[in-house]
């Protein structure tokens, strides 16, 4: 077998390794197929994030309380995954929070590039114990001032434009006294 | 307070609606399979690759055998077709969104002889009712100039003519 | 749980992988079968001895076929076997050999071949369109998230809670991307990088920059994992897998502790547990951790109990994870080095630590004597960890 070991050190070095690259401007002699999917979606909200984004609607945010293990869980479920039983109430929260962490993105969702960065993280919501919260962005600060730790609160969008959605909040801007 | 109390007093489910945003796929056709297309495309003929370890023929040719590992190299490469035949066959009466075509479409599995794989096709020149399995077909491709190294250079099988 | 004792050892006995490039040329089949082949070939097996195929791969989403396991069939050798897909996104690499060892362990089979296949040039425009379909629908989509958010904000949260800094993880890359120079498969070696290059390159979402970022990648790999007491008569030198472990947290990603990875700590106390492994800082001898970022790399370090927590950046700036170092890691090159084609990146982890520790790894091989070895693989929303313990008996 030791035979063998040999040969296949010779097999993994450049010439032993098939293949080579194609991008696709180098395509166009190559055969192939393109096709588009057309697949289209309804992703339900469930029970918990109905209520709320029916609550967001209303420019409130809301957690649901395990009893068990007193966590407020947000984003809400109806189940706790922890102690694996059903949570037991909803729980108002105020509306401000800490920046637990953030990035500042020169790319958008396709990763195009872009001048402006956009802010955004996790924030961390008061009346909810740690690492609990969502995503969303920031504003009214540049990428010199935001920070972990800095106090922030919710930026809502006009009640008329709002519409059930993570959206309803435009974003989180520096707390004011 | 369960799960059921808080479904009935939503009034509307929420939800979100969206598509994959993938704008498209490139497929492609593969080692073997550009050798195949490239040959229906400029040759005009059926290409495949034969085992000979485990005597079979796979239509459209292979880089390996599925079976055995073995590379399936030039010299393995065996001209199949035009003649063929109907392994099975179905009639479509209706296109993937459910719309009713304007004439029903025959397809079917076409084999090239014992021991050979086959692949799927459309049949024409024939009606519905004379198709039968085991029925001897040819392809008829499209003429050189619009053949684009696809399976839709082959238009169709038609039966035979005795 | 009764880790100490498996019905039997398995060993890994033959390994091969492909070119890690953009690869529209080839089908995922033909990719998976010219691993498969070579790691049979080493392993002086042919298809016909083989007793079970596990197939790894990773959202059906890039390469565009559904049921991509079934679909990539004969290219795995699985054709009238018993046959399984592992997938667990990125954590796949090293699951899906766990999966293989199992089949092995449990007195199941003999020989197993294990296969990883990712082609992510075939979704158009970018293999981005496809990560953004594992996010939130309802809560997070609506922000239109970038993949490289969620780990720019990882990042941040570590360097913030132990005082890291970029320039010592940016080193990481440095180090992967030279360590790369040499490997047949590589597609961003580079013998010539600077710290500088990385810290000056394109920011994508600070703290995150080009080059803290391991590129999408089309490839395959595979390795062929047989019964312990059948190892010494197929190759010179098998390597036994001694321990695994893996681990999964929460999906509410934003309800994690965001700077260190605890499951990572749970998969590897698992592994090591199984291994007999009480010190791995003393016992480990080289690592192939998951890097498909830099920072990934030392957070991983640490929560694999290499490294005290926080001190794996500046030990890499110091040149102690090196090839050459105290404690090498990543001497493949790693994703950084040599390409992130997801699953595939079995052959730069759980391979390359066969080919290091059978003494077959050319000019990559560790100089050292090194007898044990960890690799680590990280995926789903990266939450998911798999540990694999590797040793010469």
């Amino acid at each position: 077998m030791a035979e063998q070991t040999k040969e296949y050190r010779a097999t993994l070095k450049p010439e032993g390794v098939r293949g080579k690259s194609i991008r696709k401007d180098e395509l166009r002699e190559v055969p192939h197929v393109t096709s588009r999917p057309n697949a289209k979606y309804a992703w339900a909200a469930g029970v918990a994030m109905s209520r709320f984004l029916d609550e967001l609607k209303e420019g409130r945010i809301v957690g649901r309380k395990c009893r068990k293990c007193a966590r407020v869980l947000v984003p809400p479920r109806m189940f706790c995954e922890r102690c694996y039983r059903q949570t037991d109430e909803w729980v108002e929260l105020p509306g401000t929070a800490v920046i637990e962490t953030f990035a500042v993105s020169y790319l958008d969702t396709d990763a195009n590039r872009i001048k402006e960065p956009i802010l955004v993280g996790v924030v961390d919501l008061d009346g909810a114990p740690p690492h609990c919260g969502f995503m969303h962005y920031f504003d009214e600060m540049s990428p010199d001032e935001i920070h972990i730790g800095m106090p922030v609160e919710a930026v809502w969008k006009p009640k008329e434009e709002r519409d059930g959605a993570i959206t309803d909040i435009r974003y989180f801007r520096p707390r004011r006294k | 307070m369960g799960f059921t109390d808080r479904f009935q007093k939503t009034t509307e489910p929420r939800h979100r609606l969206g598509a994959m945003e993938a704008d498209h796929y490139i497929y492609s056709a593969g080692i073997a399979g550009e050798k195949f297309f490239t040959a229906l495309r400029d040759r005009g003929i059926i290409l495949a690759s034969h085992c000979k370890a485990c005597a079979i023929t796979y239509v459209p040719s292979r880089l390996f055998c599925e079976r055995c590992f073995a590379e399936l190299t030039d010299s393995d490469d065996r001209e199949v077709g035009p003649e063929g035949e109907v392994a099975t066959f179905t009639l479509v009466r209706q296109d993937s969104a459910g719309n009713a075509l304007p004439e029903p479409e025959i397809l079917a599995v076409i084999r090239f002889g014992h021991e050979t794989t086959g692949f799927l096709h459309k049949l024409g020149e024939v009606s519905p009712e004379k198709v039968e399995t085991g029925m001897k077909v040819e392809a008829v491709l499209k003429p050189q100039e619009e053949r684009e190294a696809r399976i839709t250079d082959i238009a169709y099988f038609r039966p035979v003519k005795k | 749980m009764n880790l100490k004792e498996t019905n039997r050892s398995a060993a890994v006995v033959g390994a091969g992988m492909t070119l890690f490039a953009s690869r529209l040329q080839e089908t995922g089949k033909e990719m998976t079968w010219e691993a498969a082949k070579m790691a049979l070939d080493q392993a002086g097996l042919t298809l016909a001895d083989i007793d079970a195929v596990i197939l790894g791969t990773a959202p059906d989403a890039f390469d565009g076929v559904h049921k991509k396991g079934e679909w990539l069939l004969d290219g795995a050798g699985g054709v009238g076997k018993p046959y399984m897909r592992v997938y667990t996104g990125g954590g796949t690499a090293v699951m899906a050999p766990i999966a293989g060892w199992w089949h092995v362990a449990s007195g199941m089979y003999d020989k197993v071949l294990v296969l990883c296949e990712e082609k992510m040039s075939s979704v158009q425009p970018h293999a981005q369109s496809a990560f953004g379909h594992i996010w939130d629908p309802i809560l997070d989509r609506p922000l239109k998230p970038n993949l490289v958010w969620i780990f720019s904000m990882e990042m941040q949260r570590y360097m913030h809670k132990y005082d890291v800094s970029y320039e010592d993880i940016a080193s990481v890359a440095v180090k992967n991307k030279r360590n790369a120079v040499g490997h047949p498969c590589a597609q961003l070696a580079d013998p010539d990088i600077t710290l500088e290059d990385v810290i000056n390159s394109e920011p994508m979402a600070l703290p995150v920059r080009r080059l803290d970022i391991s590129p999408p990648s089309d490839g395959a790999s595979a390795v062929v994992i047989v019964r312990g007491d059948m190892a010494h008569d197929l190759t010179e030198i098998p390597v036994f897998i001694d321990g695994v472990g893996w681990c999964i947290d929460t999906t509410m990603w934003t309800n994690r502790d965001l700077a260190f990875p605890e499951f990572v700590v749970k998969a590897a106390k698992m592994a090591y547990d199984m291994a007999g492994i009480d010190n791995p800082k003393k016992e480990i001898d080289v690592a192939e951790p998951y890097d498909p970022f830099d920072y990934k790399e030392v957070q991983h370090l640490e929560a694999l109990g290499l490294f005290e927590p926080g001190e794996a950046a500046r030990a890499t700036r110091e040149g102690k994870t090196q090839r050459d170092g105290e404690l090498p890691v990543c001497p493949s090159g790693g994703l950084l080095g040599v390409g992130n084609p997801i699953a595939a990146t079995l052959g730069i982890k759980v391979g390359e630590l066969f080919w290091q520790l059978s003494g077959q790894a050319g000019v990559r091989q560790v100089k050292k004597d090194i007898r044990t070895g960890v690799t680590q693989a990280w995926g789903d929303l990266m939450q998911f960890s798999s540990v694999l313990v590797m040793r010469r008996h």
